[in-house]
């Protein structure tokens, strides 16, 4: 396991003192303040009952649902290529990157594999969903913590991303452009050069936020030690994406994969995983600024290296997938996000289990919300970055 | 024949009238102007959009809309607010900002009241805002307002404390707290035996000038200090529950307590109405004053909003320790300089 | 201010040396060892305990043990194996959906009409085998050693109860609450098992084959644009 850091034991220790002191201190009337449905930092319809003493939380429970829309029972009367139309609304700023790996598990079990061109742009678009949704998040923390203006770099800045998401598939927001075998079209001219360029404009927009959000004292101030999720308890909840690399573990799917997810081409770029020792908001937040400069990299080596050839493997008009189970998970922009696809060899999946990553990592909620502030809520559910499609399906 | 006497010609209830429709404007109007061109304007530049664009030219008029809207909307009183302290609470509000800006002075004759005790009582008057906030957060019967309502109080409690030490070094150089008197010892003054600009505090109080800037900032309660209202926590503190011309009334105390704050700290450290080289009592400066005024208040209420939109905001815990561990201290270490000068000079 | 490399300690090069690139024709097997080795540990402990395993050669591993080691397979496997990470739980009703094809896609029906059998097609488990109508299904990881596995369980249909993971894995909390909701298979140990995503006073099960689609029995989903006929030709079926 990944060597604990002394700060990161001792933030754990002060949080479980925390928690003793908390119990001790019950006898106070409380106060239950519902932070949503309809909240301002609650991303969508998330409430959380929290029981506060003064200022301070005694208990938290998130409750959801509000959203809930049924993706898995849905799935079951849908032909395959129809379940992505509804997989892209699951976490809806990066629905690229929802479709992949559901693809991924339906090539798996039909034996199909899409030519390289196509799992090239299909990484290139998925690392593009990862830039377009963290950069929401970048300018998101801010106003989470206080500062309003970020928020509207991140969205002026998001538009290159998502114009170019646009002019290779048609949809800002909801491509629905991966397809069994392969991908719906080829890349438009001119389209390689024009995404280089947004990747330097987003390049820059990292180092704005760098200045404006992270060396502000204050927003230091806010998040260092704020939210601190020790490594082992991380992995019992199943955190992943930053959430985890900000715990100091050093496991990233796109490396790391354990699917035989074959249809991404992360294995051979050159990039690299970042980590942060402390566990806190900061090292997430941290971890994820680095994690747009990775994947802006990412992209101009795809660019660059992009085979030619078909875009399309041989699949039959109609797909029927034969009977068998698979899982695929891949890393998203939220986190690790995997379908287990049990197919009984009709045209509908038998049944879809859509293994979300905010749905981890917000079970982890009321453990880490006890003891903290009011104000401290809000930056902590920041920095764990959900987003509600993600979490009620 | 000099303005005043024209003035002290005229009936009481004449007098009475001209301060009242001079006071309101001296609110409404630098309100209004604070809006437009640092809300609607300035802030928009730094956010990369234009702002409002459509009503006047270049949306000069938005804020005669937002005010026509909200006259319009119905005045919601929660079902089980305390109806008397939740209706009355943004009156108090505002009223603590009319009766602030009756201290300050905008020209030899341009005043309200010229009281010896000017600055202490607008420093007593302005208190009473906290009244109001604690009012409308109880009187909502809603937790978020309740929070922000407490929070406001124990915020604006604790940076009373800074605000007036740091005056209290200015009080200390001009010897005065009558505020006319503090414009005439700047202008006035010297300073290393220069007199040519005369001598605007923020030369000699630079110190107390920033801690009046940071102790105004929490005062207003902007951002980085906007917990009682922050809005992504407690939606927006103890105005959740406003709406309609109540709410208006809280929007315009927002920016009319910006700019008499600033007011004040521009009579107290940047010279108020005096402009080098002209004799401050002259008459014209009754007619120049205010137009000085206005430019002073409008600078540094773009600090203001500048800071408000740029930072982050501090924890409530934060807050208070930044308020007495470290700008009282240096206020009290400011006044015991002061006082040693003071002497030795 | 910043420490821009905060993580300087951590091996990039040890890492990517241990890096197995799953599917790849040359490691398959390689990380055919790797399952085939989870799999004799676990028989190892459990012998008899486990009753069906599938390895799918450099792709996964499905392992099926008995309910009365569902726990205990738990704490062993995170324990003693470095399965910590705690991925995802869930179930799956393997009843063949008793509304026929109209559960199934519509455009079964279209394509094929004779498709439509005659009574409900046995039951049938999936990778592992089973023996009940219910199973449920986890996945853990091994960060470091890059592993993982899927565990199934038989769910006994009249007890329809499994001993909870809480205890071993926190983060199963909210998924045995959703399974518990979409399935109605109660969690033993469970803290506080109730809803999660439906309302409180929801009855059934959503995710049971048995429980229909109500909105998809009134209005038949229109599939595939292909298969549909277009306006000019007729159709005896009245539109919905």
């Amino acid at each position: 396991m990944t060597a604990v850091s002394s700060r990161q034991q001792l933030n754990y220790i002060a949080a479980q003192a925390a928690d003793a002191r908390v119990n001790l201190e019950i006898e106070t009337e409380g106060m239950t303040l519902n932070i949503g449905p309809q909240h301002p930092a609650t991303h969508g319809t998330l409430r959380i009952v929290a029981k506060l003493d003064g200022e301070q939380v005694i208990a938290a429970d998130p409750v959801m649902g509000y959203m809930h829309r049924g993706y898995e029972k849905l799935s079951e009367v849908r032909t395959y290529p129809q379940v992505t139309t509804l997989i892209n609304r699951i976490d809806w700023l990066g629905s690229f990157a929802n479709e992949v790996p559901f693809i991924l598990a339906a090539e798996q079990l039909m034996e199909v594999e899409a030519p390289p061109r196509a799992q090239w742009i299909r990484t290139v678009l998925f690392e593009m969903s990862r830039i377009a949704n963290i950069v929401l998040f970048l300018g998101d923390m801010a106003v989470q913590v206080g500062a309003v203006t970020p928020v509207f770099f991140a969205f002026r800045d998001r538009e290159h991303i998502l114009n170019q998401i646009e002019a290779a598939t048609g949809g800002r927001f909801h491509p629905n452009f991966d397809r069994i075998g392969g991908l719906k079209d080829d890349l438009p001219k001119g389209w390689i050069v024009e995404t280089k360029q947004a990747m330097k404009k987003m390049r820059s927009f990292c180092n704005e936020i760098e200045e404006l959000v992270m060396g502000n004292e204050i927003f230091q101030a806010r998040t260092r030690g704020i939210g601190v999720v020790p490594a082992d308890i991380g992995l019992s909840y199943g955190l992943s994406g930053a959430n985890i690399r900000g715990s100091g573990v050093d496991w990233d799917v796109r490396r790391d994969g354990t699917t035989g997810a074959g249809g991404l081409v992360h294995n051979e770029l050159d990039w690299r995983v970042w980590t942060h020792p402390d566990g806190d908001s900061f090292s997430r937040f941290w971890v994820r600024l680095q994690e747009v400069r990775e994947s802006t990299k990412m992209v101009d080596q795809i660019l660059d290296g992009l085979p030619s050839g078909p875009i399309m493997a041989k699949v039959p008009r109609i797909i029927k997938v034969p009977a068998g189970e698979a899982y695929v998970e891949t890393e998203n922009p939220l986190g690790v996000m995997g379908y287990y696809v049990v197919s009984k060899g009709g045209l509908a999946p038998f049944r879809v289990k859509i293994r979300s990553a905010s749905f981890n990592n917000m079970s982890i909620t009321p453990w880490l919300l006890t003891g903290v502030y009011v104000p401290d809520i809000i930056t902590i559910l920041g920095s764990l970055y959900f987003i509600l499609g993600d979490i009620d399906r | 024949m000099s303005t005043a006497q024209v003035f002290a010609e005229l009936a009481y209830w004449q007098q009475t009238g001209i301060r009242l429709g001079a006071g309101l404007a001296a609110v409404l109007a630098v309100a209004g102007a604070l809006v437009y061109l640092h809300l609607f304007k300035a802030v928009s530049f730094m956010q990369s959009r234009l702002g409002p664009m459509e009503a006047g030219p270049y949306g000069s008029l938005q804020l005669l809309a937002e005010i026509g809207k909200h006259l319009q909307k119905e005045d919601i009183f929660p079902r089980k607010a305390d109806k008397f302290v939740f209706g009355a609470a943004p009156f108090v509000v505002l009223a603590s900002t009319f009766l602030l800006v009756v201290v300050v002075p905008a020209g030899p004759d341009a005043w309200f009241v010229n009281s010896e005790l000017g600055i202490y009582l607008g420093l007593a008057v302005s208190s009473v805002s906290v009244l109001g906030i604690l009012m409308a957060g109880w009187g909502s019967s809603n937790k978020y307002s309740l929070l922000g309502g407490l929070r406001a109080t124990g915020q604006l409690i604790a940076y009373e404390l800074p605000l007036i030490l740091a005056v209290v070094g200015v009080v200390i150089q001009a010897g005065t707290m009558n505020m006319a008197d503090i414009v005439y010892a700047q202008a006035n003054g010297e300073i290393f035996g220069l007199g040519v600009v005369g001598n605007p505090y923020i030369l000699t109080q630079g110190v107390a000038f920033i801690i009046f800037l940071i102790a105004m900032q929490a005062e207003l309660a902007q951002a980085p200090f906007d917990m009682p209202v922050a809005e992504s926590e407690l939606v927006t503190g103890y105005m959740t529950e406003y709406s309609g011309m109540r709410f208006l009334l809280f929007f315009i105390g927002e920016f009319a307590t910006a700019g008499v704050f600033a007011a004040v700290a521009s009579v107290l450290f940047l010279g108020g109405w005096y402009i080098p080289g002209i004799d401050p009592g002259a008459d014209i400066m009754n007619l120049l004053g205010p137009l000085v005024m206005l430019v002073k208040i409008v600078g540094l209420t773009f600090l203001v909003f500048w800071t408000r939109f740029t930072m982050p905001r501090f924890r409530e815990d934060q807050l208070q320790r930044l308020a007495w561990k470290f700008l009282i201290p240096i206020a009290l270490a400011n006044i015991v300089v002061t006082g040693i000068l003071k002497v030795t000079f | 201010m910043i420490r821009l490399s905060s993580n300087d300690t951590v091996d990039v090069t040890a890492a990517e040396a241990t890096d197995d690139t799953d599917g790849d024709a040359a490691n398959e097997s390689a990380t055919d060892e790797v399952r085939e080795a989870i799999l004799s540990e676990l028989e190892d402990e459990f012998g008899e305990a486990v009753v069906g395993a599938h390895i799918a050669a450099g792709v996964d591993i499905t392992v099926r043990v008995t309910s009365e080691a569902w726990a205990t397979t738990a704490e062993f496997l995170k324990d003693e194996m470095g399965f910590e990470y705690f991925n995802f739980l869930s179930a799956i009703d393997w009843l063949p959906s008793p509304f026929g094809r109209d559960m199934d896609s519509q455009v079964d029906l279209a394509l094929d009409p004779a498709a439509e059998p005659a009574e409900p097609e046995a039951m049938e488990q999936g990778l592992a085998g089973g023996d009940t109508r219910f199973q449920v299904l986890a996945r853990v990881n091994d960060v470091a050693g890059h592993r993982a596995i899927t565990l199934k369980v038989d769910v006994d249909d009249s007890a329809m109860s499994m001993p909870s993971w809480v205890p071993v894995y926190a983060g199963a909390n909210w998924h045995e609450r959703e399974t518990w909701e979409m399935f109605g298979i109660e969690f033993v140990g469970h803290p506080g098992l109730r809803h999660i995503y439906l309302p409180g006073a929801f009855e059934g099960n959503p995710l049971r084959k048995d429980y229909p689609l109500l909105a998809r029995r009134v209005k038949p989903w229109p599939g595939i644009v292909d298969v549909e006929l277009m306006p000019t030709e007729e159709t005896d079926e009245t539109d919905a």
